[in-house]
């Protein structure tokens, strides 16, 4: 699938609505949700806990279902009733990598096995002897040696696991992962080999990934594009520099302010911005989704939507 | 800002080991250092550094199988001229005295550190009780002003609710409640904010530094991400397999990084990082605390190691009065050794390009 600037998109989101619980318990968790994802890139997800970027993760590999709105991939949709095929095809084709690799391996299991259980789903006519040579590739591609498939979790530092984690997905020939918060149970040091090893991984492969995190500061330097959500709403979506350039936003502009930054004289005269809903006057003039300016994209009613076109003017 | 005069706590020489499973690990190794009345200590280091063991020191909380194997830990904060040595504390009976009173902590998660059977009231009560002898309506009155004070809207209909209606951030709220509810001199905060959203984290990093202008707290700061610290923190010691390698004032170490192990937390930060290129990662893994250690622990994952890195511990060098860091390189006959680019650059912001 081709958009009109002649981009391949990969995934797409089309007013994704999720809902958990019926009748009078039901909570809206996600509502109203549009975005693109191209082949390629990284596309960043930012929110705070309990914002719904981790359901809408979940909702694009088929871990919740639904209520409203279809997910495509590669222009064919991948949401609600599916046949067989196109569901092992999106299990093939789509991966996960979670957030805390002390709590997504099985204890009880050997590295081998978790590394290629996928594949046993798959694959189940593959040889034994295949399947072992493709888990020895996939951990030394995550920088592993290959004798570890023979241990077993416990043995393993957090920023290990979280290459078990990854060797798990990659073994599978994705073409999209999405990590959810794949580095913030991990220390600042490890984080960086994670990272690296992420953006390595892209390269070679031309994988795309959706990264899910709530620490802008990491954002900012994988991300080339980033959507912030707000109480299971999408507020501002724009390319990772634009965004940090020109938050337009008062959500998005909180958020920034809260990064903490390794500079004392600035942190010290630095002011944090707290987002207040009440500045948005919706009653009579609902947000609407607004393309601002090129590829930037904004949840915005009238007033506000001149606002921020006086502001960009400038 | 720093005043030498009014030390509350100074550490001399610590030893502190564990055993485990028949062998004798090494958690602490030779600590000494002086925490200033009101000043805000930070103390930066990877998991498994040793910086919350230290901590436990002060409290009393050490693991059953661990022991203080030799050093002092002198408090000042009950009578200046006659310090107790909290290395030599051994009873509960001993530890009542200094624990909640005197030093007071907030662990990491909050959603473990309450009890989810109890009202907010009632748990910040109990301390209230415990430590400032207060009973009923006085209690309880004085729990709802505490509540305000960590800033929870409120507070009175709070007060009577459980942790469970309570976010994340708000627990973490009432965990610095309980904390300054026994009215501590020292207050340490392990991690306080590693499970909390970068919104929140700002506002409660806010909170500690409101309490501890208002009350003169002395504040001990320990986190794995010197990313956070620089708006919190007077002063920053950056741990390493159990020894201290660099501490200075905050500006002196983000600005102004001597040892090798702090150029590489600095550089492996995303927030310094320039898009498109490798982060800079710290090869390998800390060294085993099991093992003796030779030379400077951080050597074999030093690129720019020396020789005498591998042979003989380094003693403190000053760099100034306030900061000192254990690393040969700042030997005067150690050879020339340049930091990698990006701290180079930050040091000529900073410090005007003086290059010696």
């Amino acid at each position: 699938m081709i958009d009109y600037k002649g981009r391949e998109v990969l995934c797409s989101v089309r007013n994704m609505e999720v809902t958990f619980g019926k009748g009078r318990k039901a909570f809206v968790a996600v509502k109203g949700v549009n975005f693109d994802i191209y082949k390629g890139e990284t596309f960043g997800l930012v929110g705070e806990s309990g914002s719904g970027k981790t359901t809408i993760g979940r909702a694009i590999i088929r871990i919740n279902p639904i209520s409203a709105g279809e997910v495509l991939f590669k222009g064919e949709r991948i949401s609600g009733k599916i046949s067989k095929e196109m569901d092992k095809m999106v299990t093939q084709k789509i991966q996960m990598i979670f957030q805390d690799p002390m709590a997504s391996l099985n204890e009880r299991a050997k590295v081998d096995y978790i590394v290629s259980e996928g594949l046993m789903n798959v694959h189940p006519d593959m040889k034994k002897e295949e399947r072992e040579e493709r888990v020895s590739q996939a951990l030394s591609d995550v920088g592993l040696l290959p004798e570890f498939a023979t241990r077993f979790p416990h043995e393993f530092s957090g920023g290990q696991r979280q290459r078990i984690g990854i060797a798990r997905a990659l073994i599978m020939e994705p073409e999209f992962i999405i990590a959810d918060e794949p580095i913030s149970a991990l220390d600042v040091s490890i984080r960086a080999q994670v990272l690296n090893l992420m953006s390595k991984l892209q390269k070679e492969r031309g994988l795309t990934y959706l990264f899910i995190a709530h620490d802008l500061s990491v954002m900012r330097f994988i991300t080339d594009r980033i959507a912030v959500i707000h109480k299971g709403v999408i507020v501002e979506l724009a390319e990772t520099e634009k965004l940090y350039a020109h938050p337009l936003h008062p959500y998005t502009q909180a958020l920034l302010s809260a990064i903490p930054m390794p500079d004392p004289d600035n942190e010290k005269k630095k002011v944090v911005k707290v987002y207040d809903p009440s500045v948005h006057h919706y009653e009579n003039d609902p947000p609407r989704w607004i393309e601002i300016e090129e590829g930037h994209f904004i949840m915005a009613n009238g007033e506000e939507e001149a606002k921020y076109r006086e502001i960009l003017k400038k | 800002m720093l005043n030498n005069g009014d030390i509350i706590l100074s550490v001399k020489d610590l030893h502190v080991k564990f055993s485990l499973r028949g062998k004798v690990l090494n958690a602490i190794r030779g600590i000494s250092l002086d925490l200033h009345k009101g000043e805000s200590l930070a103390i930066v280091g990877e998991s498994g550094s040793g910086k919350s063991v230290f901590t436990k020191n002060f409290i009393g909380l050490l693991d059953k199988n661990g022991w203080v194997d030799s050093g002092e830990i002198l408090y000042y904060g009950m009578d200046p001229e006659h310090p107790v040595d909290l290395a030599k504390y051994k009873t509960e009976e001993q530890w009542q005295t200094i624990r909640g009173k005197e030093v007071a902590m907030v662990m990491q998660d909050p959603m473990t550190s309450l009890n989810p059977l109890k009202t907010i009231g009632w748990q910040i009560e109990e301390a209230l009780k415990l430590h400032q002898g207060l009973k009923g309506e006085a209690a309880s009155k004085k729990a709802v002003e505490i509540l305000q004070d960590v800033g929870i809207p409120e507070a009175e209909r709070r007060a009577k609710q459980y942790p469970h209606e309570f976010s994340g951030g708000m627990r973490q709220r009432v965990v610095i409640a309980i904390a300054m509810a026994c009215n501590p001199q020292i207050l340490i905060c392990d991690e306080p904010t590693t499970a909390l959203d970068v919104t929140i984290q700002a506002q409660i990093l806010q909170l500690i530094r409101n309490l501890k202008e208002k009350y003169g707290l002395t504040t001990i700061y320990i986190t794995h991400d010197l990313g956070v610290v620089a708006n919190v923190a007077d002063r920053i010691a950056v741990m390493y397999a159990g020894d201290i390698v660099e501490v200075g004032t905050c500006e002196e170490v983000f600005y102004d990084p001597r040892h090798p192990y702090t150029w590489a937390l600095l550089s492996s930060l995303p927030q310094l990082g320039i898009k498109g290129n490798d982060l800079y990662a710290i090869k390998g893994t800390p060294p085993n605390l099991f093992n003796v250690i030779r030379g400077d622990a951080f050597a074999p994952r030093n690129p720019r190691a020396l020789k005498i890195d591998f042979e003989h511990r380094p003693p403190y060098f000053d760099v100034s009065p306030t900061h000192k860091a254990r690393t040969w390189l700042l030997d005067p006959r150690a050879p020339k050794v340049d930091p990698p680019e990006i701290i180079r650059h930050i040091r000529n912001i900073h410090v005007g390009g003086v290059e010696e």
